[in-house]
């Protein structure tokens, strides 16, 4: 057999080195960032000492490991909006809140400007970084979409990242967000997903495969259920009834005929746990619709009795129904925008405006 | 330019010499969430002026809950926080079923203990070796103290022969991120200690499988060892961890005589109990002191040294929540009093969590008026009528303090004899043999003893697993295998869960009405540490551990990296999905300042 002409160990990626920009100070519980030390296929430290071959040297800036602190870590920012951190991945964690609603002060921030004293706001941050990005990763629910502060109610006007930026957003380098969702990220999915993006930038791998939600095709394009070893007793009409049974948990709560996410497959952590593979019901905590189309958590999904109670005799009704709701719980409440009115439902006193 | 800035600022008059420099840390890295602290230096007389702590980001949990089903709190609050969200998780469990009226059975309290003990086993590992741990390893060392690294270099470890390394600097080595061979064996633990979590709770950070009423995991063979046989090698890692950790911090004393200084503070610490022991605990407020003192760490509020209480109806009815400081109109007499007394007929304050309601004024950062998100929970000493600034201990330092003063736990694998210490006993391993480990309540409630006691309370909720896992196989070989407790949401109800969070005090307050939830309020730990001045003027304790903290580093203004103050605030391991900024200034002298910087606010 002929060697290929030359093999990726010897291949100089296109891309020498490279830097990631990660920001956590979106309205964020820094869940992603605590997850991705948790991911081993493939580890931080496999794609931070150059463990794969075949990519970039890759620079994480990221506040939850950073060796510097303060100026000397922010300076990353400065010299990244600067054009002086070429190039960068920049990864956000958190969603954006709506800093038009009130007259002033901030609801996220990171870092102070020189010139005012003042807290440099998340979103100006992001005003200044998406331009020089060569991609951006939306990571965790919270970012894509809005996630649980996005919920109803609440007072901030937070949103996703593609909802600030516009969804037919584009990259410098002509690539869309791409949004890794998950309450929090699963660790796995949010490293490989990275992985493939370094592979991109090194000239080993194709544009990211995306769906309607930018989301990677090859870890969102089945449901919850698909991939659920409690399938067959499903299949069989054979249903908990209460919290702690080995069943399907569909009439208990979970949702995972209408939600995209392999975890039932993947395990949280290297096969091990997960949801309703293991006695949690799924909330749909990867999706648009996350939380507010889901609530009550505790209560059977609407449609779960009819889908449930005509199991095996209608297969193909059930899957043209299920379209339906997967369309639904893959779209976000209307709340979420950047506009000058919050429409989350709260009614605010003190923001100036009144 | 604001007119004022030609003023002095108040604070730095009453300096009668040498040049005070600003410096701020935001964002202070290495911790979880916004955290920026702002401080002024006395460099001639090598320490800290002033320090104030604040934080950058809002979210509004308190507000998005209302009107919400109230079985929902443990799901949505398990997102305040991606380190530790089970705790809350398990928390708001508590909070619900104390409304709720009702219990779950005896294995599904293991598994949740088992679950919260390898959150500890995790989360102090994770954050002692790979966050405030590069605080003291060769880089940073360098750096900073370079003479401190000379002497570590011939400085035997006393412990060489437990954990492997011959000299201090060995140690300091193993520590450096990334390279060190130490910083990545515990980076893979926190892996398999969260593996132990996900089996018990589903996921790591946000649990799939609790609920009000117990869990959905399913109690086989199986998931009990694979738990089991993960504890085991964990107990082996902190047989070698321990040693070395005491080896580090005794030695930051020798080379740095007064370093015991660095971040003390008066002993104001707070433990609100953890491991609930179903035998005892029933989720009723009547009998909630009985359960308390049943909990396998102790509840108690210790004050210069002395167990003030470990009842937790008493804890509970004198917490306050304070601004003075924060971004958030006053409540006090326009929000609604949604619980006058507790079930025991002990009124409830106005600022009470039951009580309180949140509003938020969004504005302008003013460190001489408003300038953190964080409002100030307090706990009021009614021997004295203070408004205590309580503080954590980063969690460890006053649950051991509270337990060893207590004296309540015995569980063979962990013991309090009530005489100041805790004996803390890991059985035979594959290549170790068994080892007792006793803290001791230590002389300071400072920097180095808040971090050494996170590295004994690692070994401590190793050794409450063991006791767990033994009672839950017990259930599991008797066939009681029921984990889940069915119920009824009551149209009118209140419940308060206590919990201990990784880096301390949590709890959750739930009033239900019509059947929803009509308020809710959490108070984690990272408030209580990392608070701005409340309304009397009384620093958070950040603020606190900071002014008048000695500077040891040996670089000046204009390559400090402020070291000790990160160490200082590190200690305290902040959370701040609710939190403190720490900002160097490079080396800005105030009497010079002409441009605006952080802390002009102070001029006004």
């Amino acid at each position: 057999m002929k060697a290929p002409d030359m093999i990726i160990a010897d291949r100089p990626p296109d891309v020498k080195e490279i830097h990631v920009v990660w920001m956590t100070t979106g309205l964020s519980c820094d869940g992603d960032s605590v997850s991705i030390t948790a991911a081993s296929l493939p580890s931080i430290e496999d794609v931070v000492m150059g463990a794969i071959p075949g990519l970039p040297k890759v620079h994480l800036h990221n506040p939850v490991l950073a060796y510097e602190c303060g100026d000397d870590f922010m300076q990353h920012w400065f010299d990244a909006a600067a054009g002086k951190l070429e190039p960068f991945v920049l990864v956000l964690e958190g969603s954006l809140p709506n800093e038009n609603i009130k007259s002033e002060g901030y609801w996220a921030a990171m870092g102070t400007d020189p010139d005012t004293g003042q807290p440099i706001t998340t979103n100006e941050w992001i005003d200044r970084l998406a331009p020089k990005a060569t991609a951006i990763i939306a990571a965790g629910t919270c970012a894509t979409y809005g996630g649980i502060h996005a919920m109803e109610g609440n007072p901030t006007g937070a949103m996703g990242l593609a909802d600030y930026l516009g969804w037919g957003w584009r990259s410098k380098a002509g690539l869309p967000i791409v949004n890794v969702p998950g309450c929090p990220v699963q660790p796995d999915n949010m490293m490989e997903t990275l992985l493939y993006l370094l592979y991109q930038v090194a000239g080993l791998a194709p544009i990211i495969p995306l769906d309607d939600q930018l989301r990677p095709q090859w870890l969102f394009g089945k449901t919850v259920h698909e991939g659920c070893d409690r399938g067959g007793y499903y299949e069989q009409g054979d249903f908990a009834h209460e919290y702690g049974s080995p069943k399907c948990l569909v009439k208990i709560g979970c949702w995972g005929p209408v939600v995209n996410c392999n975890v039932t497959k993947r395990g949280w952590m290297d096969g091990v746990g997960g949801c309703p593979n293991v006695g949690g019901i799924c909330i749909g905590c990867t999706m648009p619709g996350f939380p507010d189309k889901f609530m009550p958590f505790m209560d059977e999904p609407p449609g779960g009795t009819l889908s449930s109670g005509i199991i095996g005799t209608y297969g193909r009704m059930i899957r043209a129904l299920r379209g339906i709701t997967n369309r639904t719980v893959n779209k976000e409440p209307k709340w979420r925008h950047s506009g000058h009115q919050l429409t989350t439902g709260y009614e605010p006193k003190y923001y100036g405006r009144n | 330019m604001p007119a004022d800035l030609e003023t002095a600022p108040a604070a730095m008059k009453s300096v009668e010499s040498g040049d005070l420099v600003e410096m701020s840390w935001d964002p202070v890295t290495r911790i979880v969430g916004s955290l920026g602290i702002y401080t002024k230096i006395d460099f001639a007389a090598k320490k800290v002026v002033e320090c104030f702590s604040t934080s950058s980001i809002f979210r509004g949990y308190s507000i998005f809950m209302q009107n919400k089903d109230p079985r929902d709190s443990h799901f949505i609050t398990s997102r305040i926080c991606g380190i530790c969200g089970d705790n809350h998780a398990t928390c708001s469990v508590y909070a619900q079923q104390m409304a709720y009226g009702i219990k779950p059975p005896p294995l599904a309290e293991w598994i949740v203990n088992l679950g919260e003990a390898a959150e500890y086993m995790f989360d102090h590992n994770i954050f002692q070796d790979n966050l405030v741990g590069v605080d003291f390893c060769e880089m940073m060392v360098k750096e900073t103290n370079p003479s401190v690294w000379e002497k570590a270099q011939k400085a035997e470890a006393p412990h060489a022969k437990d954990h492997g390394y011959r000299t201090i600097a060995d140690i300091m080595h193993a520590l450096n991120p990334f390279e060190g061979e130490f910083y990545r064996e515990t980076l893979q633990v926190s892996r398999y200690t969260r593996e132990m979590f996900c089996l018990m709770e589903g996921r790591h950070v946000h649990p799939s499988t609790l609920y009000p009423g117990g869990v959905g995991t399913v109690p086989s063979i199986q998931v009990f060892t694979d738990y089991l046989v993960r504890l085991t090698r964990y107990a082996e890692f902190m047989k070698r961890c321990l040693p070395l950790h005491d080896d580090l911090f005794d030695f930051f004393y020798e080379a740095m005589p007064g370093y015991e200084e660095v971040g003390n503070r008066r002993v104001l610490l707070g433990c609100w109990g953890s491991f609930q022991d179903p035998n005892v605990c029933d989720y009723n407020y009547k009998t909630m002191d009985d359960w308390g003192h049943g909990m396998f760490v102790t509840p108690g509020i210790v004050v210069d040294g002395k167990l003030v209480t470990n009842n937790l109806v008493d804890i509970n009815v004198n917490m306050r929540i304070l601004l003075g400081s924060s971004y958030y109109e006053d409540w006090a007499d326009s929000g609604e009093t949604f619980v006058k007394t507790d079930p025991l007929g002990n009124p409830i304050d106005k600022r009470h969590p039951w009580n309180q309601t949140t509003i938020p004024k969004p504005q302008k950062r003013n460190f001489a008026d408003n300038y953190s998100w964080v409002m100030s929970p307090r706990w009021l000493d009614k021997r004295t009528g203070d408004h205590l600034a309580l503080d954590t201990g980063g969690g460890p330092l006053a649950r051991l303090w509270a337990t060893a003063l207590s004296g309540l736990v015995d569980i063979g694998y962990v013991k309090a004899p009530g005489d100041g210490s805790v004996s803390i006993r890991l059985p035979k391993t594959a290549t170790k043999p068994d080892t007792t480990f006793t803290w001791n309540i230590p002389k300071w409630a400072n920097t180095i003893e808040r971090d050494r006691a996170r590295t004994y309370f690692q070994a401590y909720a190793c050794a409450c697993a063991y006791y767990f896992i033994e009672k839950a196989m017990a259930e599991v070989h008797a066939g009681r295998t029921q984990t889940f407790t069915p119920f009824k949401v009551p149209d009118e109800a209140i419940g308060c869960g206590f919990h201990e969070a990784v880096r301390g005090v949590l709890s959750h307050h739930l009033v239900i009405r019509g059947g929803r939830i009509a308020n809710y309020h959490p108070y984690p730990p990272t408030p209580w540490n990392a608070n701005p001045r409340d309304v009397y003027g009384t620093p958070g304790p950040y603020e606190d551990a900071v002014q008048g903290c000695p500077i040891f580093e040996e670089n000046g203004p204009d390559n400090f990296k402020g070291i000790d103050i990160m160490r200082t605030v590190r200690s305290f391991d902040p959370c701040l999905p609710c939190g403190v900024h720490m900002y160097l200034g490079g080396g800005k002298l105030l009497k010079q300042q002409h441009t605006p910087t952080a802390l002009m606010g102070l001029a006004k």
